[in-house]
């Protein structure tokens, strides 16, 4: 349970601060913010970041990115995760 | 070199092979008394089965695989405590997905669910703050429960609750800090390890200073790891030369993603939130000193147990499991008498089996066959020993 996804900040939350937009795997999904913001939140934008239970956690770099969505597909970890973001996270 | 081929890139895993054969050689270990590395990260241990990186290690060395998964050290009584607090009609109870068959002594929160309990699995504490503004008249409690990875996330939703004002969320606190369930296995006795590979997204939050006890009051290195098959054994063969040059200290391997002084954003909302609070029972681990964490007095309205406290429970691990003794490297997986048997993914009688990332879990999906030839000497062996006793 403490192996983030990476994503890719896409856009700032309209109504919300400290909330944006980040793309997973194709799919679009509203991440928390606050730990990886520390200056204005535009900087943030098209970032590439690591993105664990709806927050980011860190940044990261896109070859980075890349190669740990590899490594989490080779791993059979990514499934599970992807499947409660498009449940849109909560499952009865 | 099976599972090689696997890898992202097999020619660095075959150069990194040979060195760690070339340099593990060098040692004063064998294979009847290998070099003990535990790789504390649940993830890890997901990987080491995965990828096979165990049986690709020289026979000089041998990982352990250590209390890294925050459902496997929890302990059967505050299941049982969730399930009392699910059972009020009027609560929500949201639990991230492992700890749902995780079994407490009156059942798992599954068995819950099936008898009336609404009880809902979350990706995210804040789809519990979503869940309590949407429902008002409900009281909307969150099963918080991790290392130092997940604290902080808990730590932001509840300055959010705050905020907000909100009054009918509230949080069940089952956080654990990792460095003082390190330092009591360091303190036990007869436990053997000799080197450390951490976590790489805890470390990521703490950053590496904080392992600084194990190099100066244990003398045992420690080398923070990314997850994938390279990054492990990169860091094992950084190891492997701390031990060959009798060095002992922190190094970074997964510099890529954890900053030497960690996320200070999530260390000061950990700060705001949280604080460390006498000893807590840890399942297979007993005791252990300044691990209680709770909520500062400036969050203390969001403490589930104020609203509803619920009976303490403490349950002592069934002594039919090894849970304790695997999670403590003192055994194996198959080697306890429950494993494949009276214990299975499907089926799990301890908590190691219960989330994918616990040690008998992964040791069940990738060595089930080996494990069950294995343990059958194992077993009468063991048997022997008691009719001697």
């Amino acid at each position: 349970m403490c192996i983030g996804i990476p994503g890719q900040i896409f856009a700032l939350h309209a109504k919300q601060a400290d909330h944006a937009w980040a793309e997973v795997c194709g799919l679009r999904r509203e991440v928390n913010i606050a730990l990886v913001c520390e200056d204005e939140p535009e900087a943030l934008v098209g970032c590439w970041v690591l993105i664990h239970v709806g927050f980011a956690l860190s940044r990261l770099d896109e070859r980075e990115a890349r190669q740990t969505l590899a490594a989490l597909h080779a791993m059979g970890e990514l499934e599970t995760d992807v499947a409660l973001f498009l449940r849109g996270g909560e499952e009865r | 070199m099976r599972f090689v081929d696997e890898f992202r890139d097999p020619q660095l895993a075959k150069t990194l092979l040979e060195q760690l054969h070339q340099r593990a050689g060098l040692l004063p270990y064998t294979a009847d008394k290998p070099l003990q590395i535990m790789e504390v990260c649940g993830g890890h241990t997901h990987a080491i089965f995965k990828f096979g990186l165990d049986k690709l290690l020289p026979p000089q060395l041998e990982f352990i695989h250590g209390p890294g998964c925050p459902v496997c050290v929890l302990p059967m009584g505050r299941i049982d405590a969730c399930c009392e607090i699910a059972a009020h009609p009027e609560v929500i109870f949201c639990t991230f997905g492992d700890a749902l068959r995780v079994p407490g002594q009156h059942g798992s929160l599954a068995q819950a669910r099936e008898r009336g309990a609404d009880i809902r699995v979350v990706y995210s504490p804040l789809d519990g703050l979503r869940l309590a503004r949407e429902n008002p008249a409900r009281q909307v409690v969150f099963f918080a429960l991790g290392f130092e990875t997940t604290q902080p996330v808990t730590a932001v939703t509840l300055q959010q609750a705050r905020r907000e004002r909100l009054t009918n969320f509230s949080i069940f606190c089952q956080h654990i800090s990792l460095m003082p369930t390190l330092r009591s296995l360091l303190s036990q006795d007869d436990v053997r390890i000799d080197a450390f590979l951490a976590p790489g997204h805890v470390s990521m939050i703490t950053g590496a200073a904080p392992y600084h006890f194990i190099n100066q009051e244990f003398g045992k290195p420690l080398v923070i790891s990314g997850f994938e098959p390279l990054d492990m054994l990169q860091s094992v063969l950084m190891l492997v030369k701390q031990v060959g040059e009798a060095s002992c200290k922190t190094e970074n391997q997964y510099r890529r993603v954890v900053p030497e002084q960690g996320n200070l954003l999530a260390q000061k909302a950990m700060r705001e939130v949280f604080t460390l609070s006498g000893s807590s029972e840890w399942r297979g681990l007993g005791m252990i000193e300044r691990s209680g964490i709770s909520l500062t007095s400036a969050y203390a309205m969001f403490d589930v147990e104020r609203r509803f406290s619920p009976q303490a429970q403490p349950v002592a691990d069934d002594p039919r499991s090894r849970c304790g003794e695997v999670l403590t490297g003192r055994c194996k997986p198959h080697q306890c008498p429950l494993f494949g048997t009276g214990c299975t993914p499907h089926n799990a009688f301890g908590a190691l089996m219960v989330s994918s990332e616990g040690a008998c879990a992964a040791w069940y999906q990738y060595r089930h066959q080996e494990a069950t030839i294995a343990s059958q000497p194992q077993h009468k062996q063991q048997q022997k020993v008691s009719q001697d006793e």
